[in-house]
């Protein structure tokens, strides 16, 4: 197995830019073989890269898991706050922005059907979908945040509240931006990898049987996807309106 | 351990249901039950995350495995959830001595 | 050879250095743009030897402070910020890292007979994420540092503190996702990439141990990362969730910062335990008694250990009837730790047992092990604890489990496989003597402790009543001991380095897949694939063999 770093024996400026192409060289060039040389075969590959992003997976439940249990906890302590608080949220938004997610998520799962099917033009729009459905998501955020900000309700900012326990009402509302902000920023993190691996795929790196990369970035879409299942109620309809 | 895909249907009927179940969260959003409110919003958010996770993320099908991780993370937030909820909810009990 | 691995390996001849093989090439970028587990692991060593330096001297400028008890040598503020700087740079940047990255790394593959890990730009990149954490906690710690301790307790660190508070959880934050990282990739190596034959128990069980740790890592860190942001965002906007005047709770922080640092006090521990029983083993010649039982305890810990973090709280204002609960709990997951003390002990029985380094280690390991347990399950007592917490007790208990389990173990655990990474061994006379003063240097710092903690001397002070003294002097006396005994090793391992007695492919008759290579090992480990047919320490050919280990 070929040792790319055998040649050299300086270290001069040159060679600082011959790091750079290494790095650089990998993504744009097809793969010498399609196999990593750490593994036997493809399969191995495969199974790897699967259990090793469910494992992420599971570090990220946990990641927003601190966030839920401060939810948790100041809902049980100050469950008519919440209530209250929650009225004033977004529902007509979030409500849509919830189906949009679905779809996109729907998107998702045909692309990686498409994947493995080798269609690639298929694969191509579907990534482009699941990404434009993703963008829409933001831009309906960033519209509702807006909302938010007229009506006063961003703590730090701007926040009035002029009814009972403006404390309490301030905790919902700062782990309401809290929590679908840290959302937000995997949604944006999700867009960019659906539109690397469209651009990927147009140049047709996934037509030759392997598409593992689309299958595990699929795995993190809809986990993102699970996520904002969980938002919608828990923060758009914590008192019932 | 493959992961077939389904077939395209079944991504379609996943979302048609997925829909359903967001309008059924949504509209019982607006009916006062009380303590159930939370309780069903949470069993409907259940079930299209397992939803989600069975059929797009091709969890029905998996090997044991990949489902272990699977719910492995969810355990463990249900540990941190419960043990420290057992706290702020006994805090108040009266105490054993007096 | 060890007859259980039917396996083509060029074992060159005893005693012959393996030229052509991982160390080969010498540039810099070779280094730095490695993907080879073994070189990751030697970055990994050099770095966590930096942040240990670093916290090493803040802890033998407080030893020097507590002589006197008025103090003198540093202002309080000052003492707040040794101890903090000592206990963030030893948890976080050597003690998490230590065992996992630097031995975990360049030995797992090898053990598992595979050419590297699952993921090995990962694995470099995890290397380059935890440089930047350790970039921004030296960065914040130059600027003055925090004085928080290392636990960032609210509302002190989040409204009321001078310090750089940010900066520093920044760098723990940064940190924690290279401990992530290298978890996911244990987790996916361990279980994708054994070789043919390899089942699962007939694992080493240092693998076993690496496995359960990882587990925690990934499950433990990202609670951490939250919480580290949240009080970050706290201090910075003033708002939040842990502010009692604005309705939130300080309680809540402890819950989510101990749900996180119980588990990872056994991400410390475990991975010296996995050690212990292959040193135990190597050296006594025989299979470790009850395998199934240790390799299971392992798993045991790592779970039960995440049910027990309240017994942090017992005083803190957490409800009685959770602290009742915690309790129980702590009690429970002491019971597979006795379960490997007892296993490892009676392995020894029967054995023929080699006092080479490492084998004065790993007893030593065990005994002190034992006083740090039990002295856990003392504060696992609530009635105890009301007495003990927050005194020098605690500090001693988990001294005696940190540096004399852990440390200890690592150290035993390098001596051990010192001869693998560089091809060459230790000199055996130096390395008796360094163990045997940081034995007896180790127990007079940390012993007095237990008895000042019970007296009632609260820890994080830096001034004190005068009857308390003599245990301090004894402590620091001790301490300075203890230093001796870890600088005498930095010197014989460079030294041996370049000089020591070339050590051949297997100097130790050891079973296990890493000492069927050549040393130091080729970039690849193997020529083939092994083939792995047989149980793990199988020393039945290997009982009577003599290690000739000439000492310099």
């Amino acid at each position: 197995m070929a040792d790319r770093a055998a040649d050299s024996s300086a270290n001069r400026p040159q060679d600082f830019v011959q790091i750079a192409m290494e790095i650089v060289e990998p993504i744009t060039k097809p793969p010498r073989s399609l196999v990593a040389e750490q593994f036997d075969d493809l399969e191995q590959q495969r199974d790897a890269a699967q259990l090793g992003m469910w494992v992420f997976l599971a570090t990220e439940v946990l990641f927003f898991g601190g966030l839920f249990l401060g939810y948790t906890v100041f809902r049980s302590a100050y469950a008519r706050d919440f209530a209250a608080a929650s009225h004033h949220t977004e529902v007509l938004i979030g409500g849509i922005n919830t189906a949009v997610l679905l779809f996109s998520s729907t998107l998702m799962a045909l692309a990686v059907r498409a994947a493995e099917l080798q269609k690639q033009k298929r694969l191509v729009w579907f990534l482009l979908g699941t990404a434009f459905f993703g963008l829409i998501f933001m831009v309906l955020k960033g519209v509702e945040y807006h909302k938010d900000w007229t009506n006063h309700l961003v703590p730090v900012l701007n926040f009035e509240w002029h009814d009972a326990n403006p404390g309490h009402v301030q905790i919902f509302f700062w782990l309401y931006f809290a929590m679908t902000g840290l959302h937000a920023i995997h949604v944006t993190v999700g867009i960019f990898v659906m539109l690397v691996l469209a651009m990927l795929a147009r140049f047709g790196k996934f037509t030759t049987g392997h598409h593992t990369p689309v299958e595990i970035a699929g795995l993190y879409w809809h986990f993102v996807d699970i996520v904002w299942i969980f938002l919608f109620p828990l923060l758009y309809l914590a008192g019932h309106r | 351990m493959e992961t077939t895909t389904h077939p395209a249907k079944t991504y379609w009927k996943t979302f048609a249901a997925l829909l359903l179940l967001l309008a059924l969260t949504w509209s019982i959003g607006y009916v006062d039950l009380g303590l159930f409110n939370v309780i069903v919003a949470l069993a409907i958010a259940i079930t299209k995350a397992l939803l989600v996770a069975l059929f797009f993320m091709h969890i029905k099908g998996s090997s044991r495995l990949l489902r272990l991780a699977a719910t492995v993370g969810v355990i463990w937030l249900l540990i941190m959830l419960s043990l420290t909820l057992g706290d702020y909810l006994t805090r108040g009990w009266v105490p054993l001595n007096h | 050879m060890n007859a259980n691995v039917a396996t083509e390996i060029d074992i060159r001849t005893e005693g012959e250095f393996a030229r052509d093989n991982y160390l080969s090439e010498h540039t810099v970028r070779s280094w730095l743009l490695t993907t080879d587990h073994k070189r990751i692991g030697i970055l990994y060593l050099f770095t966590i030897l930096f942040f240990f330096a670093i916290a090493s001297v803040a802890a033998a400028m407080m030893r020097i402070e507590l002589l006197h008890p008025t103090g003198g040598l540093v202002t309080s503020e000052t003492y707040n910020k040794l101890f903090t700087i000592h206990g963030v740079l030893m948890v976080w940047f050597f003690l998490i890292p230590s065992i996992p990255t630097v031995l975990g790394n360049f030995v797992l593959p090898m053990m598992l007979g595979a050419r590297d890990v699952a993921f090995p730009k990962l694995n470099l990149t995890s290397w380059y994420i935890f440089v930047a954490g350790g970039a921004l906690a030296t960065w914040s710690l130059i600027h003055g540092g925090v004085d928080t301790g290392w636990t960032f307790y609210t509302p002190y660190s989040t409204t009321y503190a001078n310090s750089h508070v940010i900066s520093m959880a920044a760098g723990v934050f940064v940190a924690g996702f290279s401990t992530i990282i290298t978890g996911i990739n244990f987790i996916v190596t361990i279980h994708r990439m054994r070789a043919p034959g390899l089942t699962w128990f007939r694992l080493p069980l240092f693998v076993w141990s690496l496995y359960a740790t990882s587990l925690i890592m990934v499950l433990a860190t990202p609670v951490l990362a939250i919480t580290l942001g949240l009080i970050s965002l706290e201090r910075i906007w003033g708002v939040g969730i842990f502010d009692p005047k604005l309705g939130g709770d300080p309680i809540l922080f402890q819950h989510l910062f101990w749900f996180y640092s119980h588990p990872a006090v056994y991400i410390m521990i475990l991975p010296g335990m996995g050690v212990i029983s292959e040193l135990i083993t190597c050296f006594s010649r025989k299979r470790i008694y009850g395998y199934a039982w240790v390799g299971c305890a392992s798993m045991a810990i790592a779970i039960l250990g995440f049910l027990v973090w309240g017994h942090h709280m017992f005083v803190s204002s957490q409800s009685v009837y959770a602290g009742m609960v915690f309790s129980v709990l702590s009690f429970l997951v002491a019971v597979p730790s006795g379960v490997k003390v007892f296993n490892w002990t009676a392995t020894l029985r029967k054995g023929s047992i080699h006092f080479t380094t490492p084998m004065l280690y790993a007893p030593g390991f065990i005994g002190l092990f034992v006083v740090g347990g039990l002295t856990g399950l003392f504060l696992a007592a609530l009635s105890v604890d009301v007495h003990v917490h927050d005194t020098y007790f605690v500090i001693a208990h988990f001294h005696y489990i940190m540096v004399g389990g852990m440390v200890t173990a690592f150290m035993g655990g390098l001596h051990y496989w010192w001869p693998k990474i560089t091809g060459r061994l230790y000199p055996e006379m130096w390395g008796k003597l360094a163990a045997l003063a940081t034995f007896l240097g180790f127990n007079l710092t940390f012993f007095p402790l237990f008895v000042l903690g019970y007296l009632g001397q609260p820890r994080r002070y830096h001034v004190y009543p005068p009857e308390f003294q003599v245990f301090q002097v004894l402590s620091t006396a001790g301490a300075s001991i203890l230093g001796v005994g870890y600088v005498m090793p930095l010197i014989y391992f460079i030294w041996s380095a370049k000089r020591g007695r070339v050590a051949g492919p297997n100097p130790w008759r050891a079973t296990g897949l890493e000492w069927q290579t050549p040393s130091p090992p080729p970039k690849h480990n193997f020529k083939q694939t092994p083939v792995v047919t047989g149980k793990p320490y199988d020393y039945s050919a290997e009982k009577d063999v003599d290690l000739d280990l000439a000492s310099i």
